[in-house]
């Protein structure tokens, strides 16, 4: 699972204008107009690496803290089979996250590293796993939807330029492929149930449609752009136009099922283009700086678990062993 | 109070006051060999102190879905590889036709030879 890597006014400006040796530059933009990957021991420039780092990052945190809202309902699916597939897939996010790290190791940072700015703030994750599971319904919901919005980016980000990322998402996407057909089936169960079961998919659905519309970051108008991302085929699509996608193969999912959505002002417009109502960009801005339901207690149960187990990594260490950057 | 159970019965507090520092376990590349009779293909790396750790790590991450029929562990410190940028010692490579089973064509020669001779 996945969410947004906007920049902020502050990176954009550096990403805009940093420069490079020109010959050395010009031959890696062609590399990648020609369509081939650029791999760990290839020269490229320091803002490629910087913010690939950040994104590949993100989306590695993503995926380890987005274990927990799910995880929360192990001890309590309603049968065997659910909670099965369950842990399978709670197992397949926490993997996620390793592959991940292991992609950005190529590039530079240590996993401990990683984990670290993650503990102290310094890293985001995507905003949508500070939000409580509060009912098996939500379960259905992210399973099938937050998911669905994280295919939705993965796909696009597996075209990109840097061969570990593309090779980690080509991965990943197949595995959750499964996530959301177990979702998908999850959320059609409790949509063709008893009324309690529709009434509670109901009210899940009415609280993760903000955090869904969120999930893709701010709109375009109000968010930082950098050619050169796009050029380099590091940011592959614009966040409307993500957004925009997601919309168009879900709502149809969700409104066959007879289930409603708490907009009413979303519509498709003519031009493909879905209209929805202003979705609150300030409680994405609060929830994003810390101020979210869940953020306190994600941080601290990871924290927990860097600190509870450190024992057992220390006891062993070996060393003599040094450490070098992975290969591929 | 949290939503999950799991978590309320942690006493997350106790490890509050702990030093974090970084402390890199080596890592170990991964081979995956999908059916006996085929190639190990390199499929990603794992952290592990020991190569029997990273054989489980591996086992756990890259051999949970499809077929396996075994897979390898090499500390990637043990790699050797050319540098990317010399990538241009390979360019002849595909010019040495004279290695190329199609360089070699005789048909040409043998019916010039069976007209000269009448045969």
């Amino acid at each position: 699972m996945y969410g947004n890597t906007s920049l902020t006014a502050e990176e954009a400006k550096i990403v805009n204008s940093t420069v490079e040796d020109p010959e050395k530059l010009a031959e890696f933009e062609a590399r990648i107009t020609r369509g081939e990957k650029i791999e760990p021991g290839d020269w490229m420039p320091d803002q490629y690496r910087k913010q690939l780092i950040r994104m590949i990052e993100q989306h590695a945190h993503s995926e380890i803290v987005g274990a927990l809202p799910e995880g929360t309902w192990i001890t309590r699916a309603p049968n065997f089979r659910r909670k099965l597939a369950l842990i399978a897939k709670v197992q397949d996010e926490v993997g996620h996250g390793q592959l991940l790290y292991s992609a950005a190791e190529t590039l530079g940072k240590t996993r401990e590293q990683m984990l670290m700015d993650l503990l102290s703030g310094k890293s985001k994750y995507s905003n949508v796993f500070n939000y409580p599971a509060n009912t098996w319904a939500d379960i259905a919901v992210i399973g099938f939807l937050v998911d669905g919005a994280a295919i939705v980016n993965q796909v696009i980000n597996s075209k990109g330029s840097y061969g570990p990322y593309c090779r980690a998402l080509e991965r990943i996407c197949y595995e959750e492929s499964f996530h959301l057909k177990q979702g998908h089936d999850n959320f059609v169960y409790l949509a063709t149930g008893t009324k309690v079961q529709r009434d509670m998919l109901q009210e899940a659905l009415n609280r993760w449609y903000r955090p869904l519309l969120h999930f893709f970051g701010p709109s375009d108008r109000d968010s930082q752009h950098s050619e050169k991302l796009m050029k380099w085929k590091v940011k592959l699509a614009s966040n409307d136009d993500m957004r925009n996608q997601f919309l168009d193969q879900y709502v149809p999912k969700i409104l066959e099922l007879g289930l409603t959505l708490p907009d009413p002002e979303l519509r498709r417009g003519d031009d493909g283009i879905w209209v929805f109502g202003d979705p609150d960009w300030d409680e994405f801005k609060r929830v994003i700086s810390g101020d979210g339901p869940c953020n306190a207690e994600r941080l601290e149960v990871r924290r927990y678990s860097e600190l509870a187990h450190r024992w057992v990594r220390e006891a062993l260490m070996n060393p003599k062993e040094k450490y070098v950057t992975p290969l591929a | 109070m949290s939503l999950d159970p799991r978590i309320n019965r942690l006493d997350l507090k106790r490890v509050n006051d702990g030093e974090i520092t970084a402390s890199h376990l080596v890592t170990w590349e991964v081979f995956h060999q999908e059916k006996r009779g085929k190639q190990p293909v390199h499929a990603g790396i794992v952290h592990a102190a020991t190569p029997e750790q990273a054989l489980m790590f591996a086992k756990e991450q890259y051999a949970r879905r499809g077929k396996t029929a075994n897979l390898w562990v090499v500390k990637t410190s043990d790699v050797y590889t050319f540098n990317s940028e010399d990538e241009e010692i390979f360019e002849t490579t595909p010019e040495k036709t004279f290695r190329d089973p199609a360089f070699y064509k005789v048909r040409e020669r043998i019916e010039a030879f069976q007209a000269k001779n009448k045969l």
